[in-house]
């Protein structure tokens, strides 16, 4: 039985891989988003759909690195602070909603993103797809900082405090350099977690088919235009080579992640 | 940088969870006010009408709160045989050999991928399957959803039941085997009643997990605004519902969504914290 959970792995990557490796040229990665008119024509001539995924991956890269570039600063703060007051009340209370806003399902932050950025800028616009990505992100570095900068041996701490070192320079010096692996390996997982997100990007950023670097205007991203495809019969065939590429760039992140842990753990 | 500002730094940072969270409960509630007071609070989530012909709107939350209990649970139920093995295999029988560890890079890898593959493998491959064993005629549904769901939170269940199996104290078991028990006997009479409580918990956490999945459940449950009569038909549930038709909503239809939303949340943070409670207890043990 144990050995039956691999199948849908082995499944799943199978199909994908069978169906999307053909579609992977250096074109799919350059060029937009045939329109659908273009797509059907080119599935009567029986040739096959123009054009790629340009204009997602470009979108997924600016909102991923607008959100690491927020949310990472901001969950190790955090994280330091549960580790450094883990008796205190109040930390305790930050950690219990840590959990709560980590198991917030995706859908609703996007909401809430549609409420605070949408709404309010009129508009919808990769900022409101990064804060939506940001707010998934920071509970899960938040959690990852907190437990390795837990178990690191207390002598390191305390060594450095003796040597006269204030808690701010051991902290800066000490104890994130020596927990730089595990916190490393945390945001790595965090950015796979959210790289695949489609429901909290559907109300904020919207999608695009152009290929975009301003960030107060609609702009697409890799599961997006996946879900696009999956709607749009003249798209359907680009879907494979679109999830391909989402699957491997996620499992090559985790299995990294994954990877680096082990490594750092040594 | 002095102690006292370290110490004001970390704080603002860690102020920022308890904001977003409030902020998160506020924002739903004052944008759903509209629908609760239009249909009123109690009647909102028991009605099951949900249409929005002009003039006459009628917005009820329960044939999605039914369909989201309903794939949550079933997953549930189809997961149990599957991660119980898996958490076994992995915290008693072959704890710490090679194959343990392929197997528990099989299910973290399982839990990376983005639900949207999950809904897409569900779709094209999962869903002719059900259609030609005449298991569900439509293919799409509360099974075919749940079925997905159950693969889906496979990996949390099994990675958090294998922890509290490993956790079993090894006396106890030793003195189970002096005891001539074989191994079957410690994993029923020693593993299950020392880890029961903990192995429970991830159960409850799975099904927060698995209540808020969206892309996957909106793909395969069908999407009809009703009330699911058996496995098989289809069905929205809350999620769902939400990615659907919130795009295209306005005015009153999008303050219920936003209340539908709102629900969801509360449920949701109910089953987390409840687990993490649960936890926390089977932790102490």
């Amino acid at each position: 039985m144990a050995a039956l959970t691999a199948v849908p792995l082995l499944a799943i990557l199978g199909e994908v891989l069978l169906r999307g490796y053909h579609q992977l040229s250096w074109a799919f990665f350059t060029e937009p988003t045939p329109t659908a008119y273009k797509a059907m024509k080119a599935i009567e001539a029986g040739e096959p759909i123009p054009g790629g995924i340009a204009n997602g991956i470009v979108g997924t890269m600016i909102m991923l690195g607008m959100a690491v570039i927020v949310a990472v600063p901001l969950g190790i703060l955090c994280g330091a602070f549960l580790a450094e007051n883990s008796k205190n009340r109040f930390a305790q209370f930050v950690s219990y909603l840590t959990d709560l806003l980590q198991g917030t399902p995706s859908v609703i932050i996007g909401i809430i993103t549609y409420i605070w950025v949408v709404v309010p800028m009129k508009g919808y616009s990769a900022i409101a797809g990064s804060v939506a990505l940001c707010i998934m992100m920071v509970p899960l570095i938040v959690r990852s900082t907190e437990e390795t900068l837990k178990i690191l041996p207390a002598s390191l701490k305390e060594a450095g405090l003796a040597l006269g070192g204030n808690k701010a320079r051991v902290m800066m010096r000490v104890q994130l350099p020596a927990a730089f692996g595990g916190i490393f390996t945390g945001i790595l997982l965090a950015v796979s977690r959210v790289i695949g997100e489609t429901a909290p990007l559907m109300f904020t950023a919207l999608g695009c088919s152009l290929i975009r670097f301003s960030v107060d205007k609609p702009i697409s991203a890799v599961p997006l235009l996946i879900w696009e495809f999956f709607n749009d019969p003249n798209l359907q065939e680009l879907i494979w080579g679109a999830s391909l590429f989402l699957l491997l760039f996620v499992l090559a992140l985790n299995l990294t992640a994954k990877y680096l842990a082990k490594k750092w753990n040594q | 940088m002095n102690d006292k500002l370290y110490r004001i730094i970390l704080f603002v940072a860690a102020l920022i969870v308890p904001i977003v969270c409030g902020g998160v409960v506020y924002a739903l509630a004052t944008d759903a006010y509209d629908a609760f007071e239009h249909f009123g609070f109690l009647n909102f989530l028991t009605s099951s009408q949900w249409s929005y012909t002009a003039g006459n709107e009628q917005y009820g939350a329960l044939p999605f709160i039914t369909g989201t209990l309903m794939t949550a649970l079933l997953a549930l139920v189809f997961c149990i045989p599957f991660s119980l093995p898996v958490a076994l295999f992995v915290g008693e029988y072959f704890r710490g050999t090679k194959v343990a560890s392929v197997l528990s890079t099989v299910t973290d890898l399982l839990a990376g991928i983005p639900s949207i593959i999950y809904g897409l493998w569900g779709f094209f491959t999962l869903r002719p399957i059900l259609m030609t064993l005449d298991i569900s005629p439509q293919g799409s549904g509360v099974l075919t959803a749940s079925l997905v769901l159950a693969i889906m939170i496979i990996p949390y269940v099994a990675s958090l039941s294998a922890e509290f199996i490993k956790m079993v104290p090894n006396d106890l078991k030793e003195g189970a085997y002096s005891l001539g028990a074989t191994r079957a006997e410690v994993i029923r009479k020693i593993i299950f009643p020392v880890a029961g409580s903990g192995m429970f918990s991830s159960y409850v956490l799975a099904i927060g997990r698995a209540l808020g999945e969206t892309m996957t459940v909106t793909m395969l449950i069908g999407n009809t605004n009703n009330i699911p009569d058996s496995i098989q038909s289809t069905g929205n549930s809350m999620a769902s519902i939400i990615a659907n038709q919130f795009g295209e909503a306005d005015d009153l239809r999008l303050s219920s969504l936003i209340a539908i939303g709102l629900v969801l949340f509360l449920i949701t943070a109910l089953i987390n914290i409840i687990g993490k409670i649960m936890i926390k207890r089977a932790r102490i043990v």
